[in-house]
């Protein structure tokens, strides 16, 4: 079969890009698929430039009073440890997954606005480049009563105030220099990323679904995305603001935060944390979602209690807007709301636990097959229930109060974030590998991978616990000796090496494997999504005809019938409909238009970092120059129209 | 499993684009809401410097906030005429919407310029800031908006005119400005009145 694809006419004022192959295809691309996949490679990037930092860290403080890092050092890496793994790793891999996997799975060619897809791939990768150009261009200044200048050094002139940026902490006086705006502003800009994707899933969960594809049909990953998109939504705007305010205060002399002024530290921790509660779900729910798809393929059964998942689903997200005091238990907060929030805190475990419960009935009485995607899945539900318990600990407001900033909490969310959210992303990683890449990973790799992590894991966040609760403070950069902290911070150290080297094995299968791999089979796992009905990879054109679905998990009714006492029986034409699917979806009977690649989503993009620029040095002429390519970006874009008839022809 | 052959597929009958820009106007919502909470949280204390309400000029501002009221009846005059498919009338009454926009804007630059020569600047105290960053960020959104119209004007001089279907169609941008209208009832009541 050959394809022909030729854009039919140049009606934009540019010249189209054209190339298929090569890096100016992957710029240019406005396809999910390879957004997609770029994501995760950039994510993955930062995940292992996070990952490093982690074990910076780790290795100052697996000595007491350890001097391989200043205190300025310290302060740099943790900030950047934070805010590298939340906004550049998790959030970003999660939007790998809705990329490549949602138009799939709703049975789309495409999400709503492919351009606008690109634009915030390229937003977010112009972000990530702008926060961690600080190493190059940024200054952190000796704050007010604290250490030196000299101490600074090279590593300690990124942010420095924390990912959460307390004020008047990350004020002017206490962290001067330029580091802080670098933050402030580069999570505005990785905003407008996260935000412009919102949009776009949003309008595409909802106007893009195919024929029969009801809402109540829809896999659970995809309403998962639906919640985080509106988690997003609305929670964004709160932290834009906010850091808007940030600037002005640091920039502009304003005093929005800074009590002399006349402003409110505490609105800054308000503002934050009305997003940053929020933002926990939208890294935690896409875990949820990968984990709702692998346990029944695994199981093989259906999703046990679909429309509790669903609903505990939204529950959690919004319950999630009316907690995030909770994480400010220490601060100025009347009892009345400590209380409020406490309950509050406690109530939101109901929906996780009925999601629990609902992944181990699912598991009930299913026939396992415990490979690589349903061990993370298995090992996600155990350490998501240890952070989870942990964390319900944190609403009984005295027992907080303890706890607050010491090692107790980090080895909380590191629970959920890691042992909950990037179990999941693994599981999913292996588990839809076969779909990207048409090949199957190594198996043997992929369960050692897991074994290696769940041993480093625990070893790294478990007895955070107990140093926690023996009083070790986080966010410091030493402790004494008398403290007989020593022994648990030697195996936390050994933990957090031993999770790289599982990484390392990861890396290694998912090259090879990706190279050299088995050619996997058509519906390598006996799926019962829409994915699943098409050829590995996915071709260009997604699905070369609209499906037409009738109910829940429709794809797996396809090949599957019940017998009179309700167990699955494969049908006996199951294999003959599989193969004229995969027939079909590789040879279009017709003319199919998709949307053309163009320049403008990455000239947009690329003003942005200019205009933060401008802002940190006050400059005329960067702002200029960051308006004129917002300009060209946009100018082109409105006068470039989405798709130039591009036909791929099929002879046989 | 079946399949058909028709693609694009809108379940909800909403078309695509304008479903995106409520999409975007609900999150638009949050953005003013944080800003408005933030100006209320500040409104009451008592601060050094002048109040924002010895340099306020109601009767002005009044007849400044009706005309961005008026340019929203242009809007829907606006698209009225291009549903009975009359282009004249169409571009005269964008036009006319953007003018109107453009002379609010010029009474906010003049509003903002006369507050500054009476001493009352960005930093003064942080009555006098979040009150910048409130109206200037609302300043912010017009300006888009007369932007957006002027394109479409411009669009409109084609040959073939305008339409309300594809790319950015007047339906879209008159939903915008609409909200932009809308949000300015609300700051002149918070801002100016209570």
């Amino acid at each position: 079969m050959t394809k022909i694809i030729e854009p039919s006419k140049q009606s934009s004022i540019f010249r189209r890009p054209s190339s298929e192959t090569g890096i100016w295809s992957w710029i240019t691309t406005v396809d999910h698929k390879r957004i997609g996949i770029m994501y995760g490679y950039a994510a993955f990037f930062f995940l292992l430039i996070g990952g490093l930092e982690a074990l910076i860290l780790r290795i100052q403080l697996s000595q007491p009073d350890n001097n391989f890092l200043t205190a300025a050092e310290y302060n740099a890496m943790f900030t950047m440890h934070g805010t590298t793994m939340i906004f550049l790793a998790i959030m970003p891999i999660s939007a790998a997954f809705f990329n490549y996997l949602l138009p799939l799975q709703i049975g789309a060619r495409d999400v709503a606005f492919p351009r606008l897809n690109a634009l915030s791939f390229w937003i977010f990768i112009f972000g990530g480049a702008f926060l961690y150009s600080t190493f190059i261009f940024g200054t952190a200044g000796a704050p007010e009563g604290g250490y030196l200048a000299e101490e600074v050094g090279w590593l300690g002139s990124a942010p420095n105030g924390g990912w959460f940026g307390y004020q008047p902490n990350a004020g002017m006086k206490y962290s001067p220099g330029t580091a802080m705006d670098y933050w402030a502003i580069g999570l505005q800009i990785l905003g407008i990323a996260s935000l412009i994707s919102a949009f776009n899933f949003i309008t595409t969960i909802i106007n893009m679904r195919t024929e029969g594809m009801r809402f109540m049909r829809m896999p659970v990953f995809t309403w998962m995305t639906f919640a985080v998109s509106f988690l997003l939504a609305f929670s964004l705007p709160i932290i834009a603001i906010a850091l808007f305010y940030v600037t002005f205060d640091r920039k502009f002399g304003t005093t929005f935060f800074l009590t002399e002024g006349g402003g409110d530290p505490i609105l800054w921790q308000h503002l934050f944390w009305l997003f940053g509660h929020p933002e926990v779900y939208i890294l935690i729910l896409p875990a949820f979602g990968i984990v709702s798809e692998v346990l029944p393929t695994f199981s093989r059964k259906p999703l046990f209690g679909y429309a509790a998942i669903v609903f505990a689903g939204f529950g959690i997200a919004f319950i999630g807007f009316g907690v995030w005091a909770h994480h400010m238990f220490a601060s100025a907060i009347s009892p009345v709301a400590q209380a409020g929030f406490g309950l509050s805190t406690m109530v939101i475990a109901v929906p996780t636990g009925v999601k629990i419960f609902n992944w181990l009935g699912t598991i009930w009485g299913g026939k396992l097959k415990l490979n690589t995607p349903m061990l993370f899945s298995l090992g996600f539900i155990g350490m998501f229930v240890i952070g989870g318990l942990s964390g319900v600990t944190h609403s009984i407001v005295p027992a907080d109060t303890q706890q607050t900033d010491t090692y107790y909490v980090v080895a909380h969310f590191h629970y959920v974030l890691f042992g909950g959210a990037l179990f999941g992303i693994f599981s999913g990683l292996y588990y839809w590998f076969p779909k990207v890449w048409g090949k199957m990973y190594n198996e043997s790799l992929g369960k050692i991978h897991f074994w290696l992590m769940m041993i480093g894991f625990n070893l790294t966040f478990g007895p955070m616990h107990w140093l926690g609760l023996q009083g070790q403070v986080r966010r410091t950069w030493v402790y004494a000796e008398e403290t007989n902290l020593q022994f648990w911070n030697i195996i936390v150290t050994v933990g957090a090496f031993i999770i790289a080297l599982s990484i390392i094995v990861f890396m290694i299968n998912w090259i090879f494997s990706k190279r050299n791999g088995e050619k996997a089979p058509f519906d390598p796992w006996d799926a019962r999504t829409l994915e699943w009905a098409i050829p590995s990879p996915t071709p260009v054109w997604n699905f070369s005809t609209a499906p037409i679905v009738k109910s829940l998990d429709d794809f797996w009714h396809t090949k599957y019938s019940e017998d009179e006492e309700g167990r699955a029986v494969r049908r006996e034409e199951a294999d003959q409909i599989l193969l004229e699917l995969e027939e079909d979806g590789l040879n279009p009977s017709e003319h199919i238009a998709l949307p053309n690649p163009s320049y403008f989503p990455i000239v947009l993009a690329s003003g942005l970092p200019f205009l933060g620029y401008a802002v940190i040095y006050k400059s005329i002429p960067l702002a200029l120059i960051g308006t004129v390519l917002l300009l060209i970006g946009g100018f082109g874009w409105g006068t470039e129209p989405l798709e130039e008839e591009i036909h791929i022809d099929s002879d046989e | 499993m079946s399949s058909s052959h028709s693609y694009p597929h809108e379940p909800t009958g909403v078309e695509t684009r304008k479903l995106g820009m409520w999409v975007f106007l609900s999150t638009e919502i949050l953005f003013f809401g944080t800003l408005i909470t933030t100006f209320m949280i500040f409104k009451g204390s008592d601060f050094p410097g002048m109040k924002l309400t010895d340099v306020y000029d109601i009767p002005f501002t009044s007849i400044s906030s009706f005309i961005l009221l008026m340019s929203s009846l242009t809007m829907v005059l606006a698209h009225n005429a291009l549903e009975a498919n009359d282009q004249e009338k169409t571009r005269v009454w964008l036009l006319a919407t953007a003018m109107l926009g453009a002379v609010f804007l010029a009474g906010q630059i003049y509003e903002f310029t006369e507050f500054y020569h009476k001493g009352f600047e960005l930093t003064t105290n942080i009555f006098s800031s979040s009150f910048y960053v409130l109206t200037g960020f609302h300043g912010l959104h017009v300006f888009i908006g007369v932007v957006l119209l002027l394109a479409l004007w411009g669009i409109g001089q084609r040959q073939k005119g305008l339409t309300l279907e594809g790319g950015m169609n007047l339906e879209f941008v008159a939903l915008y400005w609409h909200f932009v209208d809308i949000v300015w009832i609300v700051l002149f009541t918070v801002v100016y009145l209570i």
